[in-house]
């Protein structure tokens, strides 16, 4: 298993390929990509906080859950922190598994987790200021299925 | 007893510091929160609704009720919007 907490942007594609390389006995791969949402056309960076140490913490915590719970043959997350434009990349998950059920629902499980259970805070940069995105009702409604 | 107290977000925006050492004798995270909204109006201001505040005791998520004994840092922050 790999976490990387980071500013820097990171190669979807060359982290997809090095995640599958190391493998032996997995039938699936699945990969997820956040990209930061232009809202159209009015946001003009969304900055990213969040808390060192506690952070890593969380995402390994949840990456152990999932490793178990869906037999996991590897797993990776990568969380980007700090300024980021519109379209830009912040975050990706890859899990692999025996089958593409159990490796879908660890990807969806950990996305779940990510949003509101590690500790990143989103502003957005906007024609009218900035602002705290605040955290939506469903966040939480979509962790009871797990 | 000595504590690390950090700010996240707009909570530390509005307290206008990211970290402070506090010296308290409170028993809980509420009593701690009481006596920092005592302080002044910057800290009421930021703890006025705890419905949108969240903490975590040693890099833990916790409840307001969580007593603070061996505890060495307290982080409050709003809800979290990662992914």
């Amino acid at each position: 298993m790999r976490l990387s907490v980071r500013q820097a942007a990171f190669d979807l594609g060359a982290e997809a390929n090095a995640f599958t390389a190391g493998l032996t006995g997995a039938g699936a791969v699945v990969t997820f990509t956040g990209l930061v949402r232009d809202e159209g056309g009015r946001l003009a960076a969304l900055e990213i906080e969040h808390y060192p140490g506690m952070t890593e913490r969380a995402i390994t915590a949840m990456m152990e859950t999932a490793a178990r719970r869906w037999y996991l043959a590897d797993a990776l997350v990568i969380h980007r922190h700090g300024r980021l434009a519109a379209d830009e990349a912040i975050m990706m998950v890859a899990t692999a598994a025996r089958h593409r059920a159990e490796a879908f629902a660890a990807a969806e499980f950990l996305m779940d987790y990510l949003k509101s259970r590690a500790p990143f805070w989103k502003k957005e940069f906007g024609p009218d200021g900035a602002e705290w995105v605040t955290a939506k009702d469903a966040d939480e409604a979509a962790l009871r299925r797990w | 007893m000595q504590l690390d107290v950090l700010y996240f977000a707009w909570l530390r925006e509005r307290i206008g510091l990211p970290r402070e050492r506090v010296e308290t004798h409170a028993a809980t995270v509420a009593g701690l929160v009481a006596e920092l909204a005592a302080r002044e109006d910057r800290y009421a201001l930021a703890f006025a609704d705890l419905a949108s505040v969240r903490v975590a005791l040693d890099q833990e998520l916790a409840e307001f009720t969580a007593p603070l004994a061996g505890v060495r840092e307290v982080a409050f922050f709003p809800p979290m919007t990662g992914g």
